[in-house]
């Protein structure tokens, strides 16, 4: 399974692609293919704060319930509300259509503790 | 079979239990009885429960009529052996019965949703009141003092060390709510307002006006119905946010307390709080509609210590009971005996008032309930009224300290005529 | 395949939902005629209080009633039909002379509230059952007020908080092994406790030296099943109980499995404080598709005041009484005291088998798990080797090379004609197949279905198509759960009115 190279990538199978200081944020394709179809995605609201780490929501298959955990602090700017409707684009487009949230980041350096897609393919390899 | 197994005895087989904590004698248990003995055995403690009494009790557990086929139905195999259909391409009698079920319930309750039953309706209304913490996130309720004393102390149990602070409203004159006791103490760090209907006295409650209360200070409206006979004729309680209560009257015999059958009933907006199984209704692969458990990631199985609530097990069963119930005597059935309920109950109280020197207490219109306020002594009118043959209603004193010589009785549509007579004769 | 297939075709009708049959006008019941004065309904109560009609709700005829919930019970696998091996479950025969005793009249009509006088035959039934559930835990009390085995946790834990509670504090964690069912950790989250999982050895069992480990004065209690939900005896109960007894601490045992150890060796004599026993599972009242369960606790004399109220007493002319007046109780954990009808069909049941029987139940159950575990272990991969008791747990390791899973296994087995053991469970095992024959099956059954097992087993490795798009027998196939999921419907809705 490739990894778009252009984002980073957290253990817990986040991506973020950041543009200045804003970070978009999903799930990887490796965490889709561990979840099975995704039936409901319950999101945070514009204006939540996080720390990096915090869990800011939740990804639900038929049978199974994964937190998400966000890779950088920050306020969350924009919310991907499409996902209430159709939760199966996550299944469809991880790395497009399916984004999460967007976060203003409030320091820019907290990325560089996260995955390059090389990284994370290699770490993904180990899981399996 | 020990052969393919490799052993020599069943005995070797429990070799992991350690010598030491075996028991090394024959249980101390009664022998075994035949089936004659059985038989015998039960009978004898049977018939030592009050049979051949009329009974006004009430109080939570009704006695109505129960139509044969109920049981001849509820008897087969396929329903009673048959496991939570967890698999449901071999459990589509039981899954589609479950869906007609939350279907019925969300008719007579008014709300958009309902469950595929709880336990009973006093667990049914701590899991609402659990439920509206997680929907509202605060953490005060008030509670009307007319909510089944049983229910309430059930959930002061259950809520006790979830720092829920759990407030009581009392009652006024009429036996109503007292809802300017409500106006002064809601404020909006209120979770909800939680009121029953017919009450613990039997008044059928405002529930409407109290719910426009709740929501007015942000608070969510919990409106429990313990007598659930009551839903076919009265206005449903379809402003409320949760709708939960005991369904017991539907074709489930009250036996001794339990099993009887929770129902919880709320907003399509709340589904994803509510606790307890859900029938969804969806298709196989081929196109054909089929019923399935659905939601499941609230439940604790996936969701463990996170789950919306412990809760496991449904009363099926019991909930496949009301369903034949309701199914068997239909919305004119329901009317009609809900009419039977009030205008017998009405009855017994023109009688009391006019034929004895006891008093009614409250005059805001009831179901089937009433409290009579003695005006001499309660337990030799009780002693008289068991000496008759009559089990007399629930001596209040015990839950209501302030009704220190009254006692709630119920009529129902199975009284006749006569047994409320010979009742009103007791207490002349 | 002909001969190890027993599934064949019959009439199996079509049924529409109840809002789509019948006709206006309908009834299956009528009541007597109204023997009081008849009075108008809106003399008696405010016409706005009374609701118009019911919207969407069927008339039908006692014939509709009874074809339409025939028709449905023929969809359903049950008990009666044959082996239900679904472990950590106990499906076993629920005999028929239990449903009749409780319904008796005088048991079906007893009220709760009567006065004691009234139900001495239903406190003797109550106090009966606590007796000999006492025995067979070996603990000293029993209250029967939890209505399933998850209230009986929660009714259990809460115990453990109040005995802490009455010691100057209740302490802040319980401690879960990782095999532990999913009601467990629910259950001590809605207590206020806090969850620590105890990881398993490499023979199934708690890790003593983790365990040693994560005692200490915060800890309230450990919850642990025993047997666990490998079928494995913990054989160091004694030890893990020493363990939190050195710290002040107290064991809660799921008693889910019981039914492995009837009469052969007791929790209380173990080192339990308290269990749950499950009557729908060990003590064969009914399953009923999903309920009435029936959970009650069992206790060591130390947390008996805590017991939840009323308790059954017993007065010095030897008469039965509730006992309302329990100062240090828990509080209720439910109106009145219990699903009694479950209470009846367990006493007949224990009656009924008398201690030479119980302790046959327990032995027949470990030697029919044992049977299925050395004839199946050759097909299926066994991921612990420890010597289990009345159940098995396999993996699917061998069929996932090709791409078969548990959940494909046991929806293959349909097909042959059975009931699918439970799937996926331990979590501490991958694609768990967890089997539970109960003592209820002679050996043909058993044979029958090994045979299906390992028939299951050649074709995941000759032809797993077949396996993965079963069942190919069943009234429907397998369904879209994830479209059910994502656009739930959950009641029927009336295509004349609008939604509301």
């Amino acid at each position: 399974m490739s990894s778009p190279d252009d984002l980073l990538y957290t253990k817990e199978h986040e991506w973020i692609r950041v543009s200045d200081n804003i970070g978009t944020v999903g799930i990887t394709l490796f965490a889709t293919k561990e979840l099975g179809e995704v039936v409901y995605v319950e999101l945070p609201k514009v204006g939540d704060r996080f720390k990096s780490g915090d869990a800011f929501g939740n990804v639900e298959s038929v049978k199974a319930v994964s937190e998400l955990f966000i890779p950088v602090t920050g306020e969350v700017v924009e919310v991907n509300d499409d996902l209430g409707n159709a939760p199966e684009i996550l299944n469809e487009d991880p790395y497009g259509k399916g984004w999460l949230i967007q976060v203003r980041m409030k320091d820019p350096s907290e990325t560089a503790d996260l995955m390059s897609a090389e990284e994370y393919g290699d770490y993904t390899k180990e899981e399996e | 079979m020990l052969d393919d197994i490799g052993v020599d005895s069943i005995e070797q087989l429990f070799a992991g239990i350690p010598e030491r904590l075996r028991l090394r004698r024959m249980l101390d248990i009664p022998k075994s009885l035949t089936e004659p003995e059985l038989l015998e055995y039960f009978r004898r403690r049977a018939e030592r429960n009050a049979a051949g009494y009329a009974s006004f009790l009430g109080a939570g557990a009704y006695r109505h009529h129960i139509p044969i086929i109920i049981d001849a139905l509820i008897s087969r195999s396929e329903f009673f052996t048959a496991y939570t259909p967890y698999q449901p391409e071999i459990a589509q009698g039981t899954l589609q019965a479950i869906f007609e079920f939350q279907t019925f319930i969300t008719q007579l309750t008014g709300m958009e949703v309902a469950n595929a039953s709880l336990y009973d309706g006093s667990t049914g209304l701590a899991e609402a009141i659990l439920m509206a913490q997680r929907v509202t996130k605060k953490n005060r309720f008030l509670i009307a003092k007319t909510v089944h004393p049983e229910y309430r102390a059930v959930i002061t149990t259950y809520a006790k060390n979830l720092g829920l602070q759990l407030e009581t409203i009392d009652y006024s004159d009429t036996g109503r709510v007292d809802t300017a006791d409500i106006e002064k103490r809601i404020s909006d760090d209120v979770a909800a307002v939680v009121l029953q209907t017919p009450n613990f006295f039997g008044t059928i409650e405002n529930a409407h006006e109290i719910a426009d209360i709740a929501h007015r200070h942000g608070a969510l409206s919990i409106v429990n119905v313990a007598e659930a006979m009551s839903m076919g004729i009265l206005r449903a309680p379809d402003t409320a946010d949760i709708v939960v209560g005991e369904g017991q009257s539907f074709g489930v015999p009250i036996s001794f307390g339990g099993p009887h059958v929770g129902f919880m009933a709320t907003r399509e907006k709340f589904v994803r709080q509510m606790p307890g199984r859900l029938v969804g209704m969806g298709q196989d692969f081929r196109g054909r509609r089929a019923f399935v458990l659905t939601l499941s990631t609230r439940e604790q199985h996936i969701r463990r210590e996170k789950a919306t609530s412990n809760i496991c097990t449904n009363q099926s069963l019991c909930a496949l009971m009301a369903t034949m119930y309701i199914a068997t005597v239909g919305p004119a059935g329901l009317r009609e005996t809900g009419e039977q309920n009030i205008l017998k109950t009405d009855y017994a109280v023109q009688q009391v008032r006019t034929r004895t020197v006891h008093d009614v207490l409250f005059n805001a219109p009831r179901f089937n309930e009433f409290v009579i306020q003695l005006k001499d002594d309660l337990a030799a009118r009780s002693r008289k009224l068991l000496q008759n043959r009559i089990v007399p209603g629930l001596q209040l004193s015990r839950f209501y300290p302030e009704l220190s010589n009254a006692m709630l009785v119920c009529v129902t549509e199975t009284t006749t005529k006569a047994q409320i007579d010979a009742f009103v004769e007791g207490l002349e | 395949m002909s001969e190890q297939n027993r599934t064949s075709t019959h009439f199996q009708l079509n049924e529409r939902l109840v809002f789509e049959e019948g006709s206006a006008g309908r009834r299956g019941f009528n009541l007597p005629a109204l023997d009081v004065p008849q009075r108008r309904i809106s003399e008696v109560v405010d016409q706005g209080m009374l609701r118009e009609s019911i919207d969407g709700m069927p008339e039908l005829s006692e014939v509709d009633v009874i074809r339409h919930f025939t028709r449905l019970s023929t969809w359903n696998y049950h008990i009666d039909l044959g082996l239900y091996p679904l472990g950590s479950c106990s499906m076993k025969y629920n005999p028929r002379i239990n449903e009749r005793m409780a319904r008796l009249d005088g048991f079906m009509h007893a009220h709760p509230l009567m006065p004691n006088e009234l139900i001495q035959g239903a406190l003797e039934v109550q106090k009966a059952l606590e007796q000999c559930l006492a025995e067979i835990s070996g603990m000293d009390a029993v209250s029967l007020q939890p209505a399933a085995g998850a209230h009986g946790e929660l009714t259990g834990i809460l115990m453990i908080r109040a005995y802490h509670e009455s010691k100057g504090r209740a302490r802040t964690k319980i401690l879960i092994p990782d095999s532990a069912h999913g009601t467990n950790p629910a259950s001590v989250a809605i207590s206020g406790y806090v969850v620590e999982n105890v990881p398993s050895n490499a023979g199934g069992t708690v890790d003593l030296d983790s365990l040693r480990k994560a005692v200490d004065g915060e800890v309230a209690a450990i919850m642990i099943t025993n047997p666990n939900t490998l079928g494995v005896f913990e054989s160091q109960i004694s030890e893990i109980a020493e363990v939190l007894h050195s710290h002040g601490a107290l064991v809660y045992m799921d008693g889910a499995n019981l039914n492995a150890m009837m009469g052969i060796t007791r929790p209380g004599d173990f080192g339990a404080d308290v269990l749950h026993i499950n009557l729908h599972k060990t003590f064969t009242t009914p399953h009923g598709g999903g309920g009435p369960g029936s959970g009650p606790v069992a206790v060591r004399k130390i947390l008996e005041p805590f017991l939840p109220y009323p308790t059954v007493g017993v007065k010095p002319d030897n008469s039965l009484f509730f006992d309302y007046d329990r100062p240090q109780s828990i509080g209720k954990m439910k109106a009145y005291n219990g699903q009694f009808g479950m209470h009846v069909r367990a006493l007949c049941y224990i009656l009924a088998n008398g201690p030479e029987g119980l302790k046959e139940v327990s032995e027949i159950a470990v030697l029919n798990a044992n049977y299925i575990r050395a004839k199946l272990k050759d097909s299926y991969a066994l991921p612990y080797d420890s010597p289990t008791l009345h159940e098995v747990v396999f993996s699917d390791r061998i069929q996932a090379r090709k791409d078969v899973h548990v959940g494909d296994i046991g929806k293959r087995l349909m097909d042959y004609g059975f009931h699918p053991p439970t799937v996926s469970f331990p979590l501490i095992v991958p694609g768990a197949i967890m089997i539970e024959p109960t003592e209820t099956e002679p050996k043909q059954e058993l044979d029958a279905f090994i045979d299906a097992m390992r028939v299951i087993a050649r074709e995941a490795e000759e032809t797993p198509e077949i396996v993965k798009k079963a069942p190919h027998t069943t009234r429907i196939g397998r369904i879209d759960e994830a479209g059910a999921a994502r656009k739930p419907v959950l009641r029927w809705k009336s295509p004349t009115s609008p939604a509301r």
